[in-house]
């Protein structure tokens, strides 16, 4: 699995933080940012926040 | 007036009179959807979700509305380019006008009712002060806030309206601090707001002047905060520049309005239901499923199409009114299972009581803080909690935009 974040599309909701705070993060503007590629115990979590995401800034590549 | 309370238990499954799905005409149905005395959310929501496509509604004035009521439409609806949250479009839904929430076109910086790129300057503004992190900073002084409000109450005797002195006055006090009002005048903010929202006890008269009051304190507010400065947002905000003078007093009020009566409501409808289904007193998971189960805000995300757009396989065409119901998608089966039950333990985290898409709750995480605090202070401070209702049950509050409770009365 691989994450791609769009920063541009990005609403700063904090739904990705809340759900998935080992993948990402909220820069000082409130922004998405990506911590870490997501490890197999956090896939799921990664999902989730991609699912939750309001404004489809976060981009799951399955595989 | 005596209204049915919110179910907390229902048998389940539930399975709604499944319409024939082969109808090539859409259902027409009657607007408002919702009458005093209904139990809530409104039956007819299951059979519309079973029908193929949409619905078509009628508003008072008129106008001809599309209800969407699936959970994926409901998301496709509010991301859709091509439909709008302006209501200075004709077209736009009018399901009623709120005394206080001021028109569109009178209030620069009414950045709801944009869209982008025009609205993405105030919300990428406001962004830095709701991030999870800064709300999570917030979190001691609410609990001062949320303890402060028990502390009168325990003072004052063995009961108490929640509504009046705790779930009203908390988001008021929440908000006026990151406004940064003077503690001073944290009262008289909170008593302006109070009647603002309590559209029972005050007539609309003094609901309006209620409303001119607080813009008049706000104006007052922003000037002081240019003299002075100070750690607040509307000094951040001035300092960003990103935000005009002139726009200013429009994004404080809106602020007030989406954050106050919407989170009060949350709060108490979300005591009742715990006190009904004590076992789930001090998990932090009800907070999540009391969004879902009450969805406060069903009739909020109105949109209009601005161009022709398809959605559920209905044609809607350029200039008519959309009506996504809020209520209906959080109890759309095919995402929670027996929805009529609260069940903190199922993840509720998909519902959409915040609204989807840009416009979705800038300030959703600081309400999860303020319910969380106030459901854990309350019923660890006052654990014999009991409701004290009247001999006609809860008194339901409904405007015909928002769902909460006139009062609370409890004891303990």
């Amino acid at each position: 699995m691989r994450i791609t974040v769009d920063s541009d599309r990005c609403v700063g909701a904090g739904q990705c933080v809340l759900n998935a705070p080992a993948i990402f993060d909220q820069d000082e503007d409130g922004i998405v940012t990506l911590l870490a590629e997501p490890g197999a115990d956090q896939e799921a979590a990664a999902r989730l926040a991609g699912g939750l995401c309001p404004s489809r800034a976060i981009t799951v590549h399955e595989g | 007036m005596t209204h049915t309370e919110p179910a907390t238990q229902a048998t389940c499954p539930v399975t709604g009179a499944t319409a024939a799905a082969t109808d090539t005409d859409p259902l027409v149905v009657d607007f408002p959807l919702r009458a005093p005395g209904i139990p809530f959310p409104p039956p007819e929501y299951a059979d519309y979700r079973d029908r193929k496509g949409l619905v078509l509604s009628h508003l008072p004035d008129g106008k001809r509305v599309w209800l969407v009521t699936r959970h994926e439409d409901v998301r496709a609806v509010l991301t859709n380019p091509g439909i709008s949250s302006n209501p200075e479009h004709a077209g736009f839904p009018n399901v009623g006008e709120t005394i206080g929430v001021p028109k569109q076109s009178q209030v620069p910086g009414w950045f709801v009712g944009m869209d982008s790129p025009e609205h993405d300057r105030f919300r990428k503004a406001l962004i830095p002060e709701f991030t999870v992190r800064r709300v999570r900073a917030m979190k001691p002084a609410i609990e001062r806030t949320v303890d402060a409000q028990l502390d009168a109450m325990l003072a004052a005797g063995n009961t108490a309206d929640l509504v009046a002195d705790f779930t009203l006055p908390i988001p008021s006090l929440v908000i006026s601090a990151l406004l940064g009002v003077p503690p001073a005048d944290r009262e008289f903010f909170e008593s302006r707001t109070r009647v603002l929202v309590s559209f029972r006890a005050f007539s609309d008269e003094e609901r309006s002047a209620a409303a001119k009051d607080l813009l008049r304190y706000i104006n007052r507010l922003i000037d002081i905060k240019q003299k002075w400065g100070g750690d607040d947002i509307v000094t951040r905000l001035l300092a960003t520049g990103a935000i005009g003078a002139h726009e200013m007093s429009g994004v404080l009020m809106l602020l007030l309005i989406a954050g106050h009566e919407t989170t009060a409501n949350n709060i108490a409808l979300g005591i009742v239901t715990l006190l009904k289904n004590p076992q789930w007193i001090g998990d932090e998971r009800a907070v999540e499923e009391t969004l879902r189960f009450h969805s406060v805000a069903d009739l909020v995300s109105l949109r209009v199409a601005v161009e022709d757009v398809e959605i559920a396989g209905q044609r809607i065409k350029a200039g008519e009114g959309i009506v996504p119901l809020v209520a209906a998608a959080n109890y759309d089966e095919n995402l929670f299972a027996c929805p009529h039950a609260f069940d903190p333990s199922r993840s509720a985290r998909g519902h959409v009581a915040f609204g989807y898409g840009v416009h979705q709750c800038l300030g959703q995480n600081l309400v999860r803080v303020e319910m969380e605090v106030a459901y854990r202070k309350l019923f660890e401070r006052i654990p014999n909690l009991r409701l004290d209702l009247p001999d006609d049950g809860l008194n339901i509050k409904y405007d015909g935009v928002l769902y909460g409770l006139h009062e609370l009365p409890v004891r303990w």
